[in-house]
């Protein structure tokens, strides 16, 4: 598939610090790409580096397979971890002005403007200043300055802090939407579950060096450890546990479901197969439930970043 | 070039909008014209109040001397003695000159005192001294019996009239001219650099704290962004510094056509201090002074003030506006800019100091020296120059200002581009240097 976006090498320094060593990604057209990591993994130094706020000290960018250019600026929307806007200038004013420097003409930037401001229902906001409003109502502000000049690469850094769940949702359909529309995401995000949402792809990085990336999809086949949780219907349940600890690992200590089930999740070996324990299971009891156990977006970060230590 | 257009358009509007930017516009020409109209008004005051001063003079020669003036009376309360007009003089008058009785001419001038219930002013002090001395040398000339109308007629004014080799005419009415003109520019480059860099580290701290400057950054070079804000800023500054010369002029017009208070008001306070001087002036100033300050006006090096004004009021104010805009970055609020504030304000007050002493000796070594030194020289050269300087020195003294512009600049832009990036922790000295490097 064509990458929008290729970095090759990337490595930076400052003074004695390695922010970023020898960091490889490449991004898919049209896909939700999750940049993942710890805090102070080196995420926000590479978003800089694509975002041409700082230079890498060796390594390459290719956006669209060109050499990363001064007029790129253009092709990408950038909404930084670290929110701002002018808090004393007019808001409609501010975004224009905003554009302008990405290198939108004035009237173009207006009718954009105006055409969001519309889709988000907040017209009278337009002679506001950012300091009348609220911290949720700014970001939308703040989003809406990002994709406005409609880039090909939208980066976004934690887009959901600061949202209500109701305004997240709406900001998570945007996102999505504008994937339909042919841009390319790139999004940084400690929050796991936004990642399972959303993104096709990911990378991981921590201590400065790229850990994990690929589909989301392959990963989560990659760290599946053989476990699968299942529901059984009996009379006597103690007697079906002992059964089954002499043969299989249980993994954690069983429940009982609401309608009377025992629940269980069970760690097969490796040269154990999911049918072993469908056979051995039916003939104890009644099979209420069986289902794989897939990683979490979250358990794979966690795990990953364990076996970096 | 043209996203630098639009930031320095946002920053001078940003500027210019600003509340305190207009009251400040409007409200400074109107204070500044009511502490004049004040001062002339208080000094018309002073000089319409009468002073009674009491003489006692036991030496009965003196007291001729004290004659009415329209500022102050003499009143003579020798018959009294000296205690009883001691204590009339407490409850009635300014003061009392007390001439004790002497058995010589020699001695006269001894024990000569004056009582008052407040410390006396110099002027009054100076005038009676003046009035006595010019008597006692009479009386001795007198003695000595030579003709007084002989000395009086030995006495001769003279007024130099000097002229440098290519033949302009200077006079002293001319000097003081020089110095109003160059004080005036460099005092002007002074208060501009302060109020006009202090507002770009303003800004630039404002963005920093406002997190937007990543955003803005994202867009453009951050050393367009730097250059945008100084020059946003610099154009707001010289309109505000037109606006406020027009309507200096306008309402000083205005308001002494209203009130008809004009220059002579306050020579009239001058008048006490010394009233045969202020005659001689007087009688030259009245016909000629006018003629002449006008004539030096045209002799001024008009042209070469005026081009250096702008090379050395660009070159300055760039040079400090982005050490100013650096320091903005380095730190995250305005209190942390102290520590690095000294290190700027310092040339610069040191510029004024030695203006005032290139003023009396324009062609010192001192002075020489301050006006090349190029943190110095926007504002020592520029009070140099009414008195004529060697262009080597001007050519010198433009050629460092310009390679210091541009390596300021260069410095300042790389710790500028670091610093906005950095939040939470006050930098070091050597931390700036390390960003240098980066």
């Amino acid at each position: 598939m064509e990458n929008v976006l290729s970095v090759e090498g990337v490595s930076k320094t400052y003074g004695k610090f390695t922010a970023l060593n020898n960091v490889s990604i490449s991004v898919p057209k049209g896909s939700v790409f999750g940049l993942l990591g710890p805090n102070g993994a080196g995420k926000t130094s590479l978003i800089r580096i694509i975002n041409q706020i700082t230079l890498p000290d060796s390594g390459k960018i290719l956006l669209n397979g060109e050499n990363l250019q001064p007029h790129h600026v253009l092709d990408i929307g950038y909404l930084p971890e670290e929110r701002g806007l002018y808090k004393r200038m007019k808001i409609g004013e501010q975004a224009i002005y905003l554009a302008q420097l990405k290198g939108m003409p004035y009237n173009e930037a207006k009718k954009k403007l105006q055409y969001w401001f519309e889709k988000f229902e907040i017209t009278d906001w337009w002679n506001k200043k950012i300091e009348e409003l609220s911290k949720g109502m700014a970001q939308k502000v703040q989003f809406i300055v990002t994709v406005m000049h409609a880039p090909k690469l939208l980066i976004f850094d934690e887009p959901f802090s600061g949202f209500d769940p109701i305004n997240a949702n709406l900001i998570k359909d945007e996102i999505l939407q504008l994937r339909d529309e042919g841009a390319t995401i790139i999004f940084s995000t400690h929050r796991m579950e936004s990642v399972e949402e959303l993104c096709d792809y990911i990378a991981l990085i921590d201590k400065s060096n790229k850990i994990l990336d690929g589909k989301l999809n392959d990963i989560k086949q990659e760290f599946k450890t053989n476990q699968f949780e299942v529901g059984l219907s009996c009379e006597n349940k103690e007697l079906l546990l002992q059964d089954i600890n002499s043969k299989f690992n249980i993994e954690n200590s069983p429940a009982i479901s609401f309608n009377e089930d025992l629940r269980l999740t069970v760690s097969l070996k490796d040269t154990e197969s999911s049918n072993d324990l469908i056979q051995f299971l039916n003939n104890k009891a009644q099979i209420t439930h069986f289902t794989e156990v897939i990683p979490s977006a979250n358990d794979i970060f966690l795990k990953a970043v364990a076996n970096n230590e | 070039m043209n996203k630098l257009k639009l930031i320095i358009k946002r920053e001078f509007l940003a500027k210019v909008k600003n509340k305190s930017f207009i009251v400040m516009t409007i409200l400074s020409p109107l204070l500044m014209v009511g502490f004049i109209m004040l001062m002339i008004f208080l000094n018309q005051k002073n000089s319409e109040e009468i002073r009674t001063i009491a003489v006692v003079d036991e030496s009965e020669v003196l007291a001729s001397v004290f004659e009415d003036s329209e500022a102050t009376k003499y009143i003579n309360l020798t018959a009294l003695g000296l205690e009883m007009a001691k204590e009339k003089t407490e409850e009635l008058y300014y003061g009392l000159v007390y001439i004790p009785k002497t058995d010589s001419l020699s001695n006269l001038s001894k024990g000569i005192a004056f009582y008052s219930v407040d410390a006396p002013s110099i002027n009054v002090i100076n005038s009676i001294e003046n009035k006595l001395e010019r008597k006692i040398r009479d009386l001795k000339i007198e003695k000595l019996q030579v003709d007084i109308a002989q000395i009086k007629a030995t006495e001769t004014q003279v007024n130099i009239a000097s002229e440098n080799f290519s033949g302009e005419k200077s006079s002293k009415i001319g000097s003081v001219l020089r110095m109003v003109a160059g004080g005036g520019f460099g005092y002007l480059i002074f208060m501009f650099i302060i109020i006009y860099g202090t507002s770009v580290m303003r800004s630039v701290i404002e963005e920093k704290n406002s997190r937007i400057i990543e955003v803005i950054i994202s867009s453009v070079k951050p050393f367009q962004l730097m250059m945008g804000k100084i020059l946003g800023n610099a154009f707001a500054g010289i309109l505000q510094f037109v606006i406020w010369a027009i309507s200096a002029g306008f309402l000083m017009f205005i308001i002494s056509m209203i009130f008809g208070v004009d220059a002579t008001a306050s020579s009239t306070a001058m008048g006490q201090m010394n009233p045969e001087m202020v005659q001689q002036v007087q009688d030259s100033a009245a016909s000629n002074d006018l003629q002449v300050a006008f004539l030096e006006m045209k002799n001024l090096p008009i042209l070469t003030i005026f081009f250096s004004f702008i090379v050395y009021f660009l070159g300055g104010y760039l040079i400090y506006s982005s050490i100013y805009a650096a320091i903005g970055a380095a730190v995250d609020s305005e209190t942390d800019t102290q520590q690095f504030m000294l290190p700027v304000m310092l040339p610069l007050i040191i510029a004024i100091y030695v203006g005032f002493s290139v003023i009396e000796n324009p062609h010192g070594p001192i002075a020489i020296g301050f006006s090349i030194f190029p943190l110095t020289s926007p504002i020592v050269m520029l009070m140099r120059i009414p008195f004529g300087v060697p262009w080597w020195q001007i050519a010198i003294s433009m050629f460092l200002l310009i390679i210091t512009f541009i390596s300021i600049v260069w410095f300042a832009a790389k710790i500028y581009r670091i610093g906005i990036l950095m939040y939470g922790k006050k930098p070091s000295y050597k931390e700036l240097y390390k960003w240098l490097k980066y």
